[in-house]
């Protein structure tokens, strides 16, 4: 059958993630993004929602069970927050969600644990490289095979938390082939460089990260000697998605309330249709986002081959968010590009999704 | 729950009419456009005896089923029928628009007496009039008169751009649904539905539209000239005391309809995609999903974008037919989803024209007439402007007078 409706279980927790992201993300976000950095009381008010427990197994610690349709309703709503809070919420999953995914047994036994606990675990992936025609599938950053291990090189940026990560999940190339490496803090040769300085995404601790001769055992290669990343690469994308919907209601609900209270010419703007048509077309993209969404975590959940819907949801999400947001701005006019208003920092955030690969993964 | 598990039920429907399109649509599809308002037989009479087969219908799915996808398995019905051919389609038997009014506003005894025709006997067809030379999306705008007279209602006034009329007038023992004013001073609470049967004296075609479009459809001009039908053809009641009851009616047969528009707009779109990616793969041209962006052509990219907003239409118009199926209100939904599929279709198809290049442009090849028919659905059963003004209405909860 087809369904268009969370579970009661969905709708539980939705609506208590929806409480967190107003009550402790949204009131946050202006001042976060103002002084480029999160509050670290923010990522442990977050532990009562248990976002990694609920997804992990109890074999590894946890107390439920990984689906990406429950993990995009839970984007979603975090970043309708803030979407530097929601990435930085997610970003234990990083490392923990692959190695769930395509760890090897021994590797969930090690790694997932440590996930379960209270506490914020700060971890990261580097995906994302530094140039124009970056491909999750046609890496620059190597990986040499040596006795016993790998040897990386290369060079990552966008790595969110770099310097405080426990673990880091490094992509790079295997002749030719995208893999990953669990690379703990402190790894020779893994070296950590300047704090970024990005048009959005302010509040979000991102790194320039160098790999120079960084020696990993075969132990931590991601899934061990045949591990891939295609469901990994599945899931982010899902997951970028699902936080672009969310960043783009946000823009949206903030665009129609200040429509509806906005006087011009006496009435309120939103009784004009130039203003209410855009509305409406955010409103339907938005949705149609969302649905395209469901549809690629429902196929992902299903163990089925999700790459065109993965492909097919981020491409609408990442064109829809930014146009979202550029409505948003366009509605509240001169006052949209005031960073007393919010609209302006979305318009920010919302143009990091069609650049951004593996910062969030559900 | 959340699911994309297409049930049997709707995947068996599908099967029944998916060999229909591929042999009695697409092959006549060039032949019935040129030919334009001939009656396409072989299809009519296949689709008709799969219908009393069936016991289902293929026009009209409001009706709830055993399963509770009635809504969900006609808009797959639909597509895969538009696939085939969308002037054709619109060719099909059955109760159509009409039907979903009298559903959406008719008693279970009009129901009864008006709908059992579609389930026995040679095809007929069920047309649906509101639009007048005068006022199209200004539906409450409308003059013909209804005027009580002892056991009667007599009708006057002309309607225009009736889809099948002739069909259901003329070539069946068919009905239209006539929307008209009972109290012209009460504006929208006045407007009413009445069934003028085929045969009935005072009702005549006075002409057939010739379209940029789905030609092999009939659009019919309707002249209604103290035209006199039962009183017990008025549908629903005769009240006027609430404001909105009658043009809600109005608004009801659309939240139902809606959603088929928009499939049938999505048949076209995918038939354009479908034969677009094979001719353009014999020249070495394929979308590879797991190919890095960059390294996709300009063509490469516009089919990727045509398949994602292709499915994002389609995900908006099957949630609408499942709201629809749950007894969810979906006047949101229906109006979000024929947007949508509306834009996409015009958009796709005019990009399909625009890919091939001299050959999408030719007569040859089926791109220029898919665009042709693709443009009336961004136009009938509300303009995606209507549609966006009644998206913009709810999302914003004003009514009429405040968002005009």
């Amino acid at each position: 059958m087809f369904g268009f409706e969370p579970s009661d279980e969905q709708k539980t927790l939705v609506k208590s993630v929806r409480r967190f992201a107003a009550r402790e993300l949204r009131p946050l976000a202006h001042d976060s993004d103002e002084r480029g950095e999160l509050p670290g009381a923010l990522l442990e008010s977050a532990a009562p929602l248990a976002l990694l427990p609920a997804s992990l197994p109890e074999a590894y610690g946890g107390f439920g069970q990984r689906s990406a349709v429950t993990g995009a309703l839970f984007a979603e709503e975090l970043a309708w927050g803030d979407l530097s809070g929601a990435l930085a919420l997610l970003a234990p999953g990083l490392v923990a969600l692959p190695v769930l995914l395509a760890g090897t047994e021994a590797q969930k036994h090690e790694l997932l644990p440590a996930f379960c606990g209270e506490g914020y675990v700060p971890a990261s992936a580097a995906l994302l490289e530094p140039r124009a025609d970056f491909d999750p599938r046609v890496l620059q950053a190597r990986a040499r095979r040596v006795s016993g291990g790998y040897v990386l090189e290369g060079t990552k940026c966008n790595v969110p938390f770099a310097a405080e990560a426990e673990w880091m999940l490094v992509y790079a190339s295997v002749e030719g082939e995208s893999r990953a490496f669990l690379v703990r803090r402190g790894t020779d040769g893994l070296h950590v460089g300047e704090r970024e300085q990005n048009m959005g995404l302010r509040a979000l601790p991102l790194y320039k990260v160098e790999l120079r001769g960084c020696v990993v055992s075969s132990a931590l290669c991601l899934g061990g000697e045949g591990g891939g990343v295609e469901a990994v690469l599945g899931a982010s994308r899902v997951a970028l998605a699902a936080l672009a919907v969310g960043q783009a209601r946000a823009a949206y609900d903030y665009a129609l309330d200040y429509a509806k209270s906005r006087v011009a010419f006496g009435e309120a703007i939103a009784q004009r249709q130039a203003i209410a048509f855009m509305l409406a077309e955010m409103a339907t993209e938005i949705e149609a986002a969302r649905l395209l969404v469901w549809e690629a975590a429902w196929t992902l959940d299903q163990g089925a081959d999700g790459t065109r819907e993965c492909l097919l949801a981020k491409t609408f999400a990442d064109e829809m968010v930014l146009a979202a947001t550029d409505r948003a701005v366009q509605i509240l006019g001169g006052h949209g590009y005031i960073r007393d208003h919010p609209v302006e920092m979305w318009l920010r955030n919302g143009r990091a999704f069609a650049v951004m690969e593996g910062i969030a993964i559900v | 729950m959340i699911s994309f598990e297409m049930p049997d039920e709707i995947r068996e429907r599908v099967d029944l009419v998916r060999g229909v399109a591929r042999e009695l649509m697409r092959p006549a599809a060039r032949e019935f456009d040129e030919r334009e308002h001939e009656i396409p037989w072989d299809f009519v009479t296949r689709m008709w005896d799969l219908s009393l087969k069936t016991g289902q219908s293929f026009r009209s799915g409001t009706r709830r089923d055993g399963a509770g996808v009635a809504a969900q398995a006609l808009v797959h019905v639909i597509e895969t029928l538009s696939w085939g051919d969308a002037g054709i389609y619109l060719c099909g038997p059955g109760a159509g628009l009409g039907g979903a009014a009298i559903e959406a506003t008719g008693t279970a005894e009009q129901k009864q007496r008006f709908l059992t025709r579609y389930r026995e006997g040679p095809p007929k067809w069920a047309c649906m009039a509101m639009t007048e030379p005068h006022c199209g999306s200004d539906t409450a705008a409308i003059r013909t008169t209804a005027v009580r007279d002892g056991e009667s209602w007599v009708l006057n006034g002309e309607k225009i751009f009736v889809t099948t009329g002739h069909k259901a007038l003329v070539d069946s023992e068919g009905l239209m649904v006539v929307w008209a004013t009972i109290d012209p001073a009460a504006g929208r609470a006045g407007m009413k539905p009445f069934v003028v049967e085929a045969g009935t004296p005072g009702v005549r075609v006075t002409k057939l539209e010739r379209k940029m479009g789905i030609r092999a459809s009939d659009t019919a001009s309707v002249v209604l000239e103290n035209c006199r039908i039962p009183a017990a053809n008025l549908l629903g009641s005769a009240e006027v005391s609430d404001p909105r009851k009658g043009f809600k009616g109005a608004m009801a047969t659309f939240d139902a309809t809606r959603p088929s528009v928009a499939a049938s707009a999505l048949g076209i779109a995918r038939a354009t995609v479908e034969l677009l990616k094979e001719l353009l793969a014999l020249q070495g041209i394929e979308v590879r999903y797991d190919r890095p962006r960059h390294l996709l052509t300009a063509i490469e990219r516009d089919l990727l974008d045509m398949e994602t907003q292709l499915r994002a239409a389609w995900l908006l118009t099957l949630k609408a037919a499942w709201m629809m199926d749950k007894g969810l209100p979906n006047t949101l939904e229906s109006s979000m989803c024929k947007v949508k599929a509306g834009d996409v279709v015009t958009r796709v198809t005019q990009k399909g024209v625009e890919l091939m290049g001299p050959l999408g442009y030719s007569r040859e090849l089926p791109f220029e007439k898919w665009m042709r028919d693709a443009k009336i659905n961004d136009l009938f059963e509300g303009t995606g402007q209507i549609n966006r003004l009644v998206i913009a209405r709810r999302i914003l909860g004003y009514s009429s007078r405040e968002l005009k």
